[in-house]
């Protein structure tokens, strides 16, 4: 196993630089990029002085490098620092937003936790409720519960977030006024009544991405119940008497979260990137709003260093759903 | 003693496995529901502007006539209403379609091209393998919502240029919208590839000298059509929801152009007082996406030999 996470550890590095350099490139080569679009009159020799300004003068070899240097050796350093209060950076340059001049980790670490507490408390609703419709569709397969559950899940899994989105704005907050449509970003939670209008205000981005997870989930819980359903230790397990409440949730739901966890894991950083869209719908001020704003104004090192952050999730929940997975069933071996 | 008075056996038709499919796809209820509702979709945006026969993008020359025809409700001569600017949101919708479904069509066929060539490549040639699967990898490792709002970003305007603003805009999406979603179909092709490749009648084909490009253009492509087939029917739900989010997050086509996401992104400033130019685009959007998924589905099943005939 110990060899087993290595070795997938070894494998993330290159994977992650071959990203890291699509992304670099990509955004560093296109036509739109603020390089190209110093405008003619400016005189060559300030034009020199701006692209040195920016550090765009430089090849784009020893940029890429630079930016990695920054991006995987002196900004850890500095989260140490601000942790411990060490002094391991030394004053050595961030990666700096063209567009605020503040360092872009400080920007993402001011927006991440409006984005953890919204997309984590969906994630979380949204596999509670999938779970148990999962399980009992699959037990009681083609039942009218059954058939529900499976047109819901479809629908949910079929109707974009945006359009849901608008729609639970149009009937709980223009119609009914229930809730706010606008997330308040500064609200600090001091007592019993600001902690309502947070959980106000939660409400409707919360809903609108737990239906959309909860679909997706659901859907593959049935799927893994329903097969194990048909082994043969669940007919052992009845022709001992076991009662079927023992039976469905102790021998059958334990085999069959296996891949719905993975599922689960592996899902978790496309939630990231679906919580753009939901940002947006509700004005939450989330580092995807963070990363569409930096690229309407093409503030390439925000855009290069969030859109980096999400591959490393992704490539970093891909490494735990694997371990999971072996941890989880003991028939897979890695050796 | 011989019985020569028995009946003459009835023999069956034979029957071709098409037609086998379509009969165990009409099985599937949802699926058939879908279908026929895809259809009149299918027929609203493309036979419905040659019945009605507004230009979608005609505005009122004249001012006045402009400004009194602005933000009209339902009549019979705009039956859906008229937008901030009084063009027909009818006409807007069919027009606005056509252009949603061309791209996720064509998006649906760049990707399933990629994704079969790199899966057959990947399946048949073993000493490609290790390096395209990693390639698949690598892609399906890549964030692509952000990647794809970056690309559209930075492209559209050097897009525009040399193509023409529709054309360019056409072509980028769905190069981008294709090139960030095959990874699926390579993987399901290169699976199907290696289990076919062992199979008696490629060995006798092989034995007989066949080269190998005719062995993949005979025998492997026609045997992993059924999975493809699925894999491209959930491929367009998947591109229209893309290209919908593009045009939502305003990095989509520009508002001469209109898709259903860019009529629901134009109508959401307006959601208080006029929402139901938020409505009929989502159910127009929700409606494909679910109809396809349907028959995604019925397809799976009735493509399932081990389903099929029971």
């Amino acid at each position: 196993m110990l060899t087993f996470i290595l070795r997938r550890l070894m494998l993330a590095i290159p994977t992650l630089l071959l990203i890291s350099l699509v992304i670099f490139l990509l955004v560093d080569f296109a036509p739109g990029s603020p390089m190209s679009e110093i405008p003619l009159t400016v005189p060559p020799e300030v034009r020199q002085k701006m692209m040195a300004a920016m550090g765009a003068d430089k090849p784009v070899m020893v940029r890429y490098v630079l930016w990695l240097r920054q991006f995987f050796i002196v900004e850890p350093q500095y989260a140490i620092d601000a942790l411990f209060g060490t002094d391991f950076a030394q004053g050595a340059q961030r990666i700096i937003s063209w567009q605020s001049k503040v360092p872009v980790f400080q920007i993402i670490g001011e927006r991440l936790p409006q984005t953890l507490t919204v997309v984590g408390t969906a994630y979380l609703i949204g596999i509670l409720i999938a779970l148990p419709i999962g399980i009992y569709s699959a037990y009681r397969q083609y039942s009218w519960f059954d058939i529900g559950g499976t047109f819901f899940s479809t629908v949910g899994f079929s109707v974009p977030t945006f359009f849901t989105g608008n729609i639970l704005i149009l009937i709980f907050a223009v119609k009914l006024g229930w809730f706010p449509t606008i997330y308040d970003t500064n609200l600090r939670i001091t007592d019993w009544e600001s902690l309502v209008k947070m959980l106000k205000q939660m409400a409707l981005p919360v809903t609108v991405l737990a239906l959309f997870n909860a679909a997706e989930i659901s859907r593959y819980t049935r799927a893994s119940v329903l097969e194990n359903l048909g082994q043969d230790y669940v007919r052992t397990a009845r022709a001992k008497g076991m009662p079927e409440r023992v039976v469905l949730l102790k021998h059958v739901l334990r085999n069959s979260l296996i891949p719905v966890v993975t599922v689960i894991a592996l899902g978790l950083p496309t939630v990231f990137g679906g919580a753009i869209v939901t940002e947006q719908i509700f004005k939450i001020n989330g580092i995807g709003a963070a990363l569409i704003g930096a690229i309407h104004v093409s503030d390439l090192p925000t855009v290069q260093t969030i859109t980096f952050i999400f591959a490393v999730l992704i490539v970093a929940f891909n490494l735990i759903a694997d371990i999971l997975y072996g941890i989880l069933d003991p028939r897979i071996r890695y050796d | 003693m011989t019985d020569t008075s028995a009946a003459p056996i009835k023999l069956e038709k034979p029957r071709s496995q098409w037609r086998d499919v379509w009969v165990q796809f009409r099985q599937h209820k949802g699926a058939m529901v879908a279908l026929v509702l895809l259809c009149v979709m299918a027929a609203f945006v493309l036979i419905g502007p040659l019945i009605w026969r507004i230009d979608p993008n005609f505005i009122d020359p004249d001012p006045v006539k402009m400004i009194r025809l602005r933000n009209k409700g339902p009549s019979w001569d705009h039956p859906m209403g008229t937008d901030q600017i009084g063009r027909d949101i009818l006409a807007r919708m069919m027009f606005g379609g056509r252009i949603s479904l061309a791209v996720a069509t064509v998006a649906m066929l760049v990707a399933i091209f990629i994704g079969t060539t790199v899966g057959v490549l990947a399946g048949y040639f073993r000493r490609i393998d290790g390096l395209l699967m990693r390639l698949t990898d690598m892609f399906l490792a890549l964030p692509l919502l952000p990647l794809l709002l970056v690309m559209m970003f930075l492209f559209r305007d050097a897009a525009a240029k040399v193509l023409g603003p529709s054309m360019g805009t056409f072509l980028l999406i769905v190069l981008a919208i294709g090139v960030t979603s095959w990874m699926h179909s390579a993987r399901i092709v290169r699976g199907e590839v290696l289990a076919l490749k062992e199979r008696e009648y490629v060995l006798a084909a092989r034995s007989i000298g066949t080269p190998a490009r005719r062995i993949i253009l005979r025998h492997i492509l026609p045997n992993v059509l059924s999975p493809v087939l699925v894999a491209a029917t959930l491929g367009i739900a998947a591109a229209i929801i893309t290209e919908s989010v593009l045009s939502f997050l305003g990095l989509g086509f520009p508002p001469d152009f209109p898709t259903w996401g860019r009529l629901l992104y134009d109508g959401v400033d307006a959601i208080r007082t006029y929402p139901e130019r938020v409505v009929w685009p989502g159910i127009a959007i929700s409606l494909t996406v679910l109809c396809v998924n349907y028959i995604g589905d019925g397809l799976r099943d009735a493509l399932d030999p081990r389903i099929r005939g029971r």
